[in-house]
């Protein structure tokens, strides 16, 4: 079932552990994301899969092989790297035909998968072009039909759209994303960009210092952290103190004067985490003063200063008046938007 | 009033480079321009140098072969010195760049290390272990049998190329390693990942990126051995003169300034023509690529 499988990899660099217990299987075809802050071991993990690093523990197998043991130049991965390494001194078709002249494909045919690696993104006429000459985008382009044109087992992107300006990396975003479903080459995308990460990819590997938060799809992230760093870092969340109150029979959960039945399997203090747009204003709930009202076209942002400490709304601009700044409003969230973990160190 | 603040502005810069520019014609300009006139005055055994305008030093050095040849070592010489640092400090640079940290400034060190001793002192050693029998490494291949009668050296064009090519790798392993360090660190990763060996990318990615670096060296290596006073003095004495020696021994020996400043002229004009021209040529060649 398992395309490409890395088995409890470990990376150190003398004593400093980089990567440790990274497990992972990734199916044919998919489009796997790792997300994580800098320095959190997202290229060096990469680099691992690529050869370029040697694991200090840990296997990494593709279709079933042994991959550690094969040379990085007969992986036969294709990677697009983050300052995109193409080679200054050829064209745009050169470059794009390099792998294949390693690979013995005869000229013709060489010329003929050249032309329409450079037509799938989108630079036909480019041919040749230097890679000086070229906007960012374009280099990007011509760094990704590189390592198309060569039918790669496995793509590797290590943050290849974090150059470009911020409305041509949506272009080439969904360029991307295009290209992937139309060839179907499984890949492994480098980010720390949590929308492009979510756009793009069939599930999410959250990283932070070297180890494996959560995996999972964009959703299941974004909606049930598995950890207060995934729903920090996956976008605004509100994190409440709470406890469940074991005396109260139905066991209940309750955070200042909100209270709602408890989850199972859990006792004494606990983290209650709700994403802004989900909480509403109401009439019975956790106590909050507006601090700050915030007008952004189609929703409002509030920030609160409620009895669990800051917190922050977003609603919809759907016409209602909204509340005022300083007025004393009560927060109310339907328990299944919530994700309530056992806090740590308590 | 705009006109007048204007002319200021056209001013200033004059002005402010007016210091710089008077030292620069004041020590270059004015006896270069003497240097030049000079060798166009007549000069004579008893009567000295007579400042008047004849062409017989430059008509001497355009018909006595003995110049001719000169001229031709002094090019030979630093055309082979320049080949020989290519050769050496192109693959030197490379390697000295993979290198760690530690080790790489103690190499650096190393390389640098001619230019930090004196010209005589290094030349000395080079004889120490050439100069005839007696030479170190003489002495040893003749004792291992691989020589029967010693390497020639002193007074020899093999060791001026020799002598010069030691103190001018620094010049190449430098150029060379700027070229390197504006490669993108990832380049190799990304050739060995489309499938190239590291003989292929060696000679297919990193060679034709460090051309212009090898070529930059080049010129400065060449015209710096062009021009060399004391490594051919020492070595070449009088007997194997080149270009600057010779215009040496015009001035402080014979006594004839101007042939002497006629032949300095024309290493001048020459080595500014083939600097210039060649600097044009790699400028055309490869602004496509690197600019
Ligand atoms: N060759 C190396 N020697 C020692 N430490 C290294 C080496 N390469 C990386 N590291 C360390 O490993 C950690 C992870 O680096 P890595 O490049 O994998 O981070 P990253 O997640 O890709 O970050 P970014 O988003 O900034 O690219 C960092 O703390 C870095 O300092
Ligand atoms: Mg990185």
């Amino acid at each position: 079932m398992a395309y490409l499988e890395l088995d409890r990899v470990a990376k150190q660099f003398g004593a400093q552990t980089v990567v440790d217990d990274f497990s992972l299987s990734v199916g044919k075809g998919e489009f796997i994301s790792f997300l994580g802050p800098s320095g959190c071991g997202k290229t060096t993990t990469l680099q691992m899969i690529a050869g370029f690093l040697d694991p200090t523990r840990g296997a990494i197998r593709l279709e079933g092989k042994d991959l550690t043991a094969i040379h990085p130049a007969k992986r036969g991965l294709g990677i697009v790297f983050q300052s995109y390494a193409l080679f200054p001194h050829m064209t745009a078709a050169e470059n794009v035909a390099f792998g294949l002249e390693m690979r013995n494909v005869p000229r013709a045919e060489r010329a003929e998968r050249v032309r329409a690696a450079l037509a799938m993104v989108g630079l036909a006429g480019y041919e040749d072009r230097h890679p000086r000459r070229m906007s960012g985008g374009q280099q990007q382009r011509v760094a990704l039909a590189r390592a198309l044109v060569i039918k790669p087992s496995v793509l590797l992107l290590d943050e290849p759209l974090s150059n470009l300006d911020a409305k041509l990396r949506e272009e080439m975003q969904i360029e991307l994303r295009q290209i992937q479903r139309t060839i179907g080459t499984t890949t492994i995308l480098v980010t720390h960009d949590q929308n492009e990460a979510m756009s793009l990819s069939d599930r999410i590997v959250v990283m932070s210092q070297g180890r494996i938060e959560q995996i999972g799809s964009p959703q299941e992230t974004y909606e049930k952290p598995a950890s207060a760093f995934v729903s920090q870092f996956l976008g605004k969340t509100n994190d409440f103190a709470a406890t469940i109150d074991r005396t109260a029979t139905p066991v209940r959960l309750v955070a200042g004067s909100w209270n709602a039945p408890a989850p199972a399997g859990l006792s004494g203090p606990v983290t209650v985490s709700i994403r802004p747009e989900r909480i509403g204003f109401g009439d019975v709930g956790l106590g909050a003063k507006i601090v700050t009202r915030i007008f952004q076209g189609n929703h409002w942002l509030f920030q609160c200063d409620s009895e669990c400490g800051p917190a922050i709304v977003i609603r919809q601009n759907d016409g209602t008046a909204p509340p005022a700044e300083g007025d004393a409003v009560r927060l109310v969230w339907r328990p299944e938007d919530m994700s309530v973990r056992a806090r740590a160190g308590a | 009033m705009s006109t007048a603040a204007d002319e200021r502005n056209a001013r200033a810069p004059w002005a402010l480079t007016a210091p710089a520019l008077m030292l620069f014609v004041g020590v270059l300009l004015i006896p270069l321009a003497m240097t030049v006139m000079l060798s166009f005055h007549d000069w004579g055994q008893y009567k000295g140098i007579e400042p008047v305008f004849i062409l017989k030093n430059w008509h001497e050095i355009a018909t006595d072969p003995y110049y001719a040849e000169m001229f031709w070592r002094t090019f030979r010489i630093a055309i082979l010195t320049t080949l020989l640092t290519a050769l050496l400090g192109a693959p030197e640079a490379y390697i000295l760049n993979r290198m760690s940290g530690r080790w790489k400034s103690f190499f650096l060190l190393i390389i640098l290390g001619p230019l930090l001793i004196s010209v005589v002192a290094r030349t000395l050693g080079w004889a120490l272990l050439f100069g005839g029998n007696n030479g170190l490494v003489n002495k040893l291949l003749m004792s291992a049998g691989v020589i029967r009668s010693p390497i020639p050296f002193m007074f020899t064009e093999t060791g001026m190329v020799v002598a010069l090519a030691h103190v001018m790798m620094p010049f190449m392993v430098l150029s060379v390693w700027a070229a390197l360090q504006r490669l993108n660190p990832q380049i190799e990763n990304a050739a060995m990942s489309l499938g190239a060996g590291p003989v292929t990318i060696i000679r297919r990615i990193i060679m034709p990126q460090i051309v212009p670096g090898v070529l930059s060296g080049a010129i400065i290596v060449f015209s710096l051995s062009a021009s060399a006073f004391a490594t051919p003095a020492i070595i070449g004495g009088r007997r194997l003169k080149v270009a600057a020696t010779l215009a040496y021994d015009e001035f402080l020996n014979t006594l004839n300034w101007p042939l002497g400043a006629a032949v300095a002229t024309l290493l001048l004009v020459a080595l500014v023509l083939i600097v210039v021209g060649s600097n044009a040529l790699i400028e055309r060649r490869y602004a496509e690529v690197f600019r």
